[in-house]
């Protein structure tokens, strides 16, 4: 435990450092792998979608002693041989039967085989019918609040952090989130019900929540950093995530865990259900929001401000001055690493620094 | 930053505010409990209670985009249905200004879900018979069982000049001037109930009305047993005495105001019906145009017979209310309807304004037409004069002109029944009671565990801190609930499933403003401060990250909640709901809770296990100060601080910071080289 705050120490001085905005092309080709093992998720497994999209009857039978599925398509095979029922089990003493839509007279039917199957009261079983435009109603009013959500969250961040390139990598990142958390949540095989979409649409809230906070502390970083010549846009970006990256885990970590235990909770206690579905879509993506806050949002970020060409200038003319100090310095014997110490905390910025500089001189005539 | 001294006062000062804004969250509840219908639990929604649940979506005939003034009409008929049959607590919401959803408690009837789901239309129909709201009474027709005297059965053959309408104050006529303009034609208003006493029988039609007939006695003087008053309420209607109530005309009506129409069977039927009961003012489209019926007015002040269909809502082309406007151009006080026929509408409305304004129907009071929308008349003007223009005025009665909201009201009820609107249901969900207490009980357990996993968290993190991680989750815990059972007593909150998840993933998103706050903190210690001063300052910093991300997340919130539907809706609640509470608390509680912790002598002065011990903020470490050389420790401490510690540590041989000395002076110029330096201050 000490050692995790001596970490954060080491990070936030600059000793311990992870080079993680230099090394963005491997984060980039991770993420990028992602998206495509997410693509082929969905492709090859397909979205297994809930009853809300497909539409149908369901049927919920509490409170009986003997769940067994079986039961449940037998009584199905007697009103409608043709359909085959999903039936999963819910909580310990309740079963759920879908099928395809049924009549009325079928619907009262089989709610009363279930009732004989099961033994339990006819009162026990309870039927629903739901249209197959519901859920897609619920989906394309979710699309429309998704793009409005991002055109107002762009104008917000560019508007607070004065560049349009945060803005820009904060939605790349979450991009990548939604698609990841999609992509993987398909691959667990859960239906796609509207608590899921209400998971994936919460990505978006904690995907941008997190990158602003990194970004924040990239903003701090960065001020001014065309001033010196000390270290690169890029370097003081990467400090900043190094410098949040406790914070990143500790946060991911402390969000995770409520998310987890009703994950757990839903997944073993509950079964199938609006816990688990919400659970399970916000457990992947809070996970991979907090990742992509610190190995896709700002090493894109850098990227993106790179072709200012003022940025690029003054990163030319950073790294060429620090290749005639090392030169130098090499000729006096010291290691390259030595005074490149220097790059890796943040650089001094005028009227900060504490040293000799900024000592009040004597005026001596030489 | 802050000056000691301020600083003393305000931590205090914040804390008593949120203190006070607790007391009244919980105050008003309290009140609520204990003098309206709030209580301490929040409702919960029908996934957690159990209940049925409609999804509608209102659609048009032809496809047209529906209003959300429709859809508000649609909700008001669909509640008056559901609320008079009986029904208690259902919910009607709108959702997404699309969707309209019904939430029932418990397992309502299949004709309860029928009544919801049956579409509303709007027709106009000529008025044949009016009459208070109640059932006949019996002393009434004891006084006149002769039919030929009976004074509301209509012998279809009777003169209709016969009639006195000037008895019936209902059908005072509007003295409007004639609007013999081009574009405007006008309906005599009438809106107001034909009797303020609500068991008095007073059909226009009567021919031979005596004093004896308009009962003064009160309702209760009498009362009557069902049977008797059907006994009465059939011998009345049974006209040829044959004992079977016919439903077939004795003549065949010449035209729709035709008092042919009224056969016995619907005599009988207005006689029995009681408009005062709740059940009557279901309505409901079972009316079938071509027939006359037996309606009610849709405030339960009287009852009509009405003659069949003359012309169907849909020939409304639009309606409007607004202040009357004469023929001059002057603007009256009066506010006016007025109602823009289609063509064929307002040719349609042309013949039947000529009937009804000939002078016998004007004579015997029938100059009236009712609108009747879901089986209900919303309206029953008279008409003194033909409209030819295919536009309509309708004003208020002298006696009893319209105020701007019942012409609003009215308006958006014609306008309604221009574009009928069929419901289609989207779902139809029975959830079980038992089903939904399970989830929300295993909801509050993951909760919980969730709760737990994060204390034992921050206080492995942080240690000391976490006491004020716990408090402040404690604080915005309680704050939350406290708003929710306020909500919900207030607004009709109801917190559902996706509502509880919410408030679960809130506890991590609450929690992080804490940790930004913390490292914040520690960051400012990295950079030299002392403890007071990185309290003061990191929050400055924090307090702008928590708010930029705080805001992020709220927008998230507001654009779901507006847009979205069904349970994303209580998601987005809950999350915006806590997201602000996290803002309060984070202000008004944890901030000030630091500023009074580093005053205490276990957190200031940074005991091993308060988490803001030196080694844990980083004090022991060495930074970077900049030109390849770090700082010891040892340089961060100020001249006095030193000297003071030298003192103590003379006293008592006990330091709280790590006995390590270093040559360097503070912001010393020894060109110490990097790497030792380092390794020394690690050591």
């Amino acid at each position: 435990m000490m050692n995790f705050a001596k970490f954060g120490n080491e990070l936030y001085s600059g000793k311990r450092s992870f080079d993680i905005v230099g090394n963005r092309r491997r984060w980039f080709a991770i993420g990028i792998g992602l998206i495509i093992l997410s693509g082929l998720l969905v492709g090859i497994r397909g979205i297994n979608p809930g009853i809300e999209f497909r539409g149908g009857s369901e049927f919920t039978v509490s409170g009986t002693s003997n769940p067994d599925p079986q039961l449940a398509h037998d009584a199905l095979a007697e009103v409608n041989s043709e359909q085959v029922a999903r039936v999963s089990t819910v909580g310990s003493s309740a079963i759920r039967v879908q099928t395809e839509e049924l009549t009325d007279a079928e619907t009262g039917e089989l709610a009363d085989l279930l009732a004989e199957a099961y033994d339990v009261p006819t009162g026990d079983v309870t039927s629903s019918f739901v249209g197959p435009s519901w859920g897609a109603d619920v989906t394309s009013k979710a699309v429309q609040g998704l793009v409005i959500f991002l055109v107002l969250v762009t104008l917000v961040m560019a508007l607070y952090f004065r560049r349009w390139s945060m803005a820009i990598a904060a939605l790349i990142a979450l991009l990548h989130d939604l698609i990841v958390t999609i992509g993987l949540y398909s691959g667990v095989g859960f239906e796609v019900t509207p608590a899921s979409v209400i998971g994936f649409l919460t990505i978006l809230g904690y995907s941008l929540y997190d990158t602003v906070v990194v970004f924040d502390k990239v903003r701090e970083n960065t001020e001014g950093v065309l001033d010196q010549t000390r270290y690169t846009y890029a370097e003081a970006a990467n400090l900043a995530v190094n410098q949040t990256l406790v914070r990143s885990i500790n946060t991911s970590v402390v969000g995770l865990l409520p998310v987890a235990s009703i994950l757990f909770v839903g997944a073993f206690l509950l079964g199938a259900g609006t816990l688990r579905d919400i659970a399970l879509a916000l457990f992947i993506g809070m996970l991979f929001s907090t990742l992509s806050s610190v190995f896709i949002a700002t090493p894109m970020e850098v990227v993106l401000r790179q072709r200012d060409p003022k940025i690029a200038a003054h990163t030319a003319k950073v790294l060429d001055l620090r290749d005639r100090r090392v030169a130098e310095a090499e000729e006096v014997g010291l290691t390259a690493d030595e005074v490149l110490a220097e790059a890796r905390a943040g650089g001094l910025v005028a009227g900060r620094h504490l040293g000799q500089g900024a000592q009040p001189r004597r005026k001596t005539k030489r | 930053m802050a000056t000691p001294k301020k600083s003393a006062v305000r931590p205090l000062r914040t804390l008593t505010f949120l203190a006070v804004l607790i007391a009244i969250v919980f105050g008003s509840v309290a009140a609520g409990t204990k003098w309206s219908d709030a209580t301490w639990t929040p409702n919960l929604a029908l996934d957690l209670e159990g209940g049925t649940q409609l999804i509608l979506t209102p659609k048009t005939e032809d496809g047209d985009p529906i209003t959300s003034e429709q859809v508000s009409e649609a909700i008001r008929i669909i509640r008056q249905r559901v609320d008079a049959s009986g029904v208690a607590e259902a919910e009607i919401t709108s959702q997404g200004g699309q969707n309209i959803v019904v939430a029932l408690p418990g397992t309502p009837s299949e004709e309860t879900l029928d009544l919801v789901r049956r579409s509303a239309q709007m027709r106009f129909r000529p008025l044949l018979v009016e009459a208070g709201p109640g059932q006949i009474d019996p002393a009434q027709l004891e006084a006149a069982t002769d039919p030929a005297t009976d004074p509301t059965v209509v012998d279809p053959s009777a003169d209709p000049t016969a009639t006195d309408p000037a008895t019936d104050p209902a059908t005072e006529e509007t003295t409007e001037p004639a609007a013999d303009g081009v574009v405007r034609g006008t309906v005599g208003a009438e809106t107001t109930p034909p009797s303020d006493d609500p068991t008095t029988e007073q059909p226009i039609e009567d021919a031979t009305e005596e004093p004896s007939e308009e009962p003064t006695e009160e309702p209760t003087a009498t009362t009557y047993t069902p049977e008797e008053i059907e006994a009465a309420a059939m011998a009345a209607s049974d006209a040829n005495g044959d004992g079977v109530l016919s439903n077939e005309p004795a003549t065949e009506p010449t035209s729709a105001s035709d008092q042919a129409w009224i056969t016995e069977q619907l005599t009988y039927d207005f006689y029995m019906l009681d408009c005062t009961d709740p059940a009557n003012l279901v309505g409901g489209g079972a009316d079938d145009p071509d027939l006359p019926l037996v309606s009610c007015a849709d405030d339960g002040t009287a009852k009509y017979i009405l003659g069949p269909m003359e012309l169907a809502g849909t020939e409304i082309s639009s309606a409007s209310s607004g202040l009357q406007v004469t023929e001059s151009g002057t603007v009256t006080n009066d506010y006016v309807v007025s109602i823009q026929f289609t063509s064929a509408g307002g040719e349609t409305f042309a013949a039947v304004t000529e009937r009804l304004a000939s002078p016998e129907l004007q004579a015997n009071g029938t100059n009236r037409f009712a609108m009747v929308l879901d089986g209900l008349v919303i309206s029953a003007p008279s008409v003194t004069e033909q409209i030819p223009s295919g536009e309509a005025q309708i004003s208020g009665s002298t006696a009893n002109p319209f105020t701007r909201d019942e012409a609003t009201a009215l308006a958006n009820q014609l306008n309604f029944g221009a574009l009928p609107i069929t419901f289609e249901v989207q779902s139809e969900e029975q959830i079980s009671a038992t089903l939904g207490t399970e989830q929300l009980e295993r909801g509050l357990l993951a909760g919980l565990i969730g709760l737990i996993l994060v204390v034992v968290y921050s206080l492995f993190q942080y240690r000391g801190l976490a006491i004020v991680t716990v408090a402040s989750l404690v604080v915005a815990g309680s704050l939350v609930y406290g708003v929710i059972a306020l909500l919900s007593w207030v607004q009709g909150y109801r917190l559902s499933l996706p509502g509880v998840a919410g408030l679960i993933v809130a506890i991590g998103i609450t929690a992080d403003s804490f940790i930004v706050y913390f490292e914040r903190i520690r960051d400012e210690v990295r950079e030299g401060r002392r403890l007071d001063a990185a309290v003061e300052e990191g929050w400055k910093r924090a307090r702008r990250t928590i708010l930029a991300s705080d805001a992020v997340n709220l927008l998230a919130a507001v654009v779901l909640y507006f847009l979205a539907v069904g349970g994303v809706r209580g998601f987005a609640f809950t999350l915006g709901l806590t997201t602000i509470i996290d803002l309060v608390v984070v202000v008004l509680f944890t901030h000030p809770m630091m500023q009074l912790l580093t005053r205490t002598k276990f957190f200031g002065e940074g005991h091993r296990l308060s988490g803001l011990d030196p080694e844990h903020l980083g004090a022991s470490v060495s930074a970077y100060k900049g030109r390849g050389r770090f700082r010891s420790p040892e340089e961060r401490l100020t001249i006095a601080e030193r000297r003071r510690r030298d003192a103590e540590s003379a006293a008592s041989a006990e330091s709280p910071e790590p006995a390590e000395d270093s040559p360097d002076d503070p912001g010393g110029e020894s060109e110490s080289v990097t790497s030792t330096s380092a390794k020394d201050g690690e050591k």
